[in-house]
């Protein structure tokens, strides 16, 4: 799960993070109370989504940039005015870019020197890692590329967490010093403390900054949390914006269904993560497109089936349906029972072709065709495959 | 012989009183798999009966292995304590342990891969649909079931087939079956970022099983493990090995369904794997349909006789 900056750096902040001071804000009332918070002087105005390259990205009304530097408050008022309710395209957003609903004000900060830091998942040593650059502010993907020896990691040990000498290690090595030094070391620990303690996926500052006056502050604060660990974390579930997420995933999700849209027009209806990728990639292989991936899970009740018939064709693009199951234990003609039910039940008209294997398939499959529904069957993945590519291509 | 269990081990299973362990704990009964105590905190002294067989249950690990000599675990316990349940294996001294659970904590998981280095015991999972060792009965009656794999698609024979995904190791395991071809033990070594066992542990397993003459390996994007095992494959295995990657299609950044599959960079993408894999001389099932077929081809590049 994914929170905004400005719900990031006010968990830093609890956890003892220095930043700099900002107020978010979610309507142009809500500015003038934002911005009494600050002092008066130069204000960064930052678009809140959930996607990076803001301050490279650009409103669909034409204006430019999504995190501005003003040199009053005045200013930045009249900056949020033009991004709130804008739409933002960045690197990441794709095409129709995401709408700004929330304002985050920060006193802009004077920088000496901008680094990177972020602790994630090291999935070969099975622990915690803490990258570090003494290069923050551009995209640590081309650092890594570029310069990779600029880049260095610390991976901690879960059974005696962040130790002291990896801390002076890695302050050491981003070159800090004195005053400095002490400071980053505080962060560090603390920003470790974060991530532990919250579950989180991923904590990135990028930039970490120095002042003049010998601050080390988080600057910009992305953070991400283990799905898997939000039932310990009722305080952190309240962050959640569907704004930020698909309608159609969201939806899926009530039913427990795992759906990700995606751009083509085979919709695709899968039991099983594996089985559900490759159910894409074969469509692929055969000159189609698969328009999502949709994992109903092990046990496809009838009610799944039915919403997930929906969630697909709630997507305009889609142009034909692939269902492809393998009942190892559940009776194939349960399943093929809940799919008549759901074409019936949603009025389908798009082709559909249907790939069952596993536990009494023939029965399964009498099903299907004794259903009076114009349900095409597949003998294998392939063959299923090649079969609704075709009849898309035909259709169209 | 067969990798981790034959149809002699003894298997006891955590959350038996629960919907899916009891649920799966008949289906391994029913398989002929010697489930010979259940492990439910609080209801121990009580009996888990299904037709003839009357399963005791235990209080704990350590009394239900006491007991019955069960040497391997079924882990069916809900995620906020399934780390727990692992931890308690490690502790009575197990052999192995199958985790099922879907939805176990990362930190739960960091610390305890960490805390069950030192042990023993090896722990499959979690988030997996566990081993099958097939039997030599009817529909591979008789063998070694632990987890949710569906038992009647295999066949006692001499392939071995490791993978991440559930689904997908059964459509492999049944091309195989169809096509006559047995299977020595498949292995579900799950879809979550830590796990306890390693596609490269389990080659390595295969590897040094006389009865294994072929592997295949069914892997998806995100990590590097596939890759590691790869490399291990072209300098140590002569066995012939078919390989799969799932996710060729799935944008980056996003997790596909398994909490591991996640395109996080140029090594981790479908399309580096697949070089990779054909680089180590690893035959490349093209779809997931010709998984079978392109260990057979591999086999017949070595001259090996899969059945």
């Amino acid at each position: 799960m994914n929170i905004h900056e400005y719900q990031a750096k006010a968990l830093l902040e609890k956890f003892g993070v220095p930043i700099p001071k900002g107020a978010a804000a979610k309507t142009p009332e809500e500015f003038i109370n934002a911005l009494t918070e600050l002092p008066e002087g130069p204000t960064m105005v930052k678009s809140q989504i959930h996607a990076g390259g803001r301050g490279k990205g650009t409103f669909t009304d034409g204006y430019k940039g999504g995190v501005k530097f003003c040199k009053s408050k005045a200013d930045a008022k009249e900056v949020a005015a033009r991004m709130l309710g804008n739409t933002l395209v960045t690197a990441q957003t794709g095409p129709a870019g995401r709408k700004v609903q929330t304002i985050y004000f920060t006193v802009a900060s004077d920088i000496k020197k901008e680094y990177y830091l972020a602790i994630l998942l090291d999935r070969v040593a099975s622990r915690p890692v803490i990258v570090a650059s003494t290069e923050g502010g551009v995209e640590i993907e081309k650092v890594a590329h570029e310069t990779p020896e600029k880049i260095f990691k610390v991976v901690v040990d879960p059974a005696y967490g962040l130790a002291d000498f990896q801390v002076r290690e890695l302050v050491t090595r981003l070159g800090f010093a004195g005053n400095e030094a002490k400071n980053a070391s505080k962060l560090i620990r603390c920003l470790y403390a974060m991530y532990w303690e919250t579950d989180a996926a991923m904590v990135e500052v990028n930039p970490l900054i120095s002042t003049p006056s010998g601050e080390v502050l988080a600057l910009d604060a992305k953070v991400s949390f283990d799905d898997n660990s939000l039932f310990r974390h009722p305080e952190i579930v309240t962050l959640r914006d569907l704004n930020e997420e698909d309608p159609k995933e969201v939806e899926a999700s009530k039913h427990s269904l795992n759906y990700i849209a995606l751009d083509g027009n085979i919709a695709c209806l899968v039991n099983g993560a594996g089985l559900a990728m490759s159910t894409m990639d074969i469509i692929k292989h055969f000159g189609g497109s698969p328009a999502n991936f949709l994992d109903v899970g092990g046990g496809a009740t009838r009610s799944q089936v039915v919403a997930a018939f929906k969630i697909i064709l709630g997507d305009p693009n889609v142009q034909g349906i692939f269902v492809n199951i393998f009942g190892g234990i559940m009776d194939c003609n349960v399943i093929a029972t809940g799919i008549v039910e759901a074409v019936r039940e949603v009025g389908l008209k798009l082709p559909l072709v249907v790939r069952l294997e596993g536990n009494n398939v023939e029965a399964g499959k009498a099903t299907l065709a004794s259903s009076g529904l114009t349900i095409v069957s597949g003998d294998s993945m392939a063959d299923a495959a090649q079969k609704i590519v075709k009849l898309v291509a035909a259709a169209a | 012989m067969a990798i981790l269990v034959t149809p002699e081990t003894r298997i006891l299973v955590q959350g038996i009183t629960g919907d899916f362990g009891g649920r799966h704990a008949k289906l391994s009964l029913d398989y002929g798999t010697k489930v010979v105590a259940g492990v439910t905190p609080g209801k121990g002294g009580q009996f888990f009966e299904h037709g003839t067989h009357r399963v005791p249950i235990f209080n704990s690990v350590a009394s239900a292995a006491r007991e019955t000599g069960a040497t391997v675990s079924a882990i069916f316990v809900p995620p906020p304590f399934a780390a727990d349940a692992i931890l308690e294996c490690a502790d009575a001294g197990l052999d192995l342990a199958v985790a099922i659970t879907e939805g176990i904590p990362v930190r739960d998981m960091v610390r305890v891969k960490r805390a069950i280095a030192e042990k023993k015991m090896r722990l499959i999972g979690p988030n997996c649909p566990g081993v099958v060792t097939p039997g030599s009965g009817e529909k591979s009656y008789g063998g070694c079931r632990i987890g949710i794999a569906p038992g009647y698609i295999h066949k006692k024979g001499h392939v071995g087939v490791v993978s991440r995904s559930g689904t997908l190791t059964y459509e492999a395991v049944y091309q195989l079956t169809v096509l006559g071809i047995g299977q020595s033990t498949c292995v579900g070594i799950g879809g979550d970022p830590v796990n306890g066992t390693s596609h490269l542990d389990v080659i390595k397993m295969f590897n040094d099983d006389p009865e294994t003459v072929g592997i295949v390996m069914i892997g998806e994007i995100g990590g590097n493990a596939e890759v590691e095992a790869a490399r291990w494959i072209k300098a140590n295995c002569r066995k012939p090995v078919a390989g799969f990657i799932a996710g060729a299609t799935a944008p980056a950044g996003r997790r596909m369904g398994h909490a591991g599959a996640i395109v996080g960079g140029a090594e981790d993408t479908a399309a580096a794997k697949i070089a990779v894999f054909a680089e180590c001389g690893i035959e490349v099932a093209v779809t997931p349909s010709d998984m079978a077929a392109a260990l057979i081809r591999a086999a017949k590049a070595r001259g090996v006789t899969l059945s």
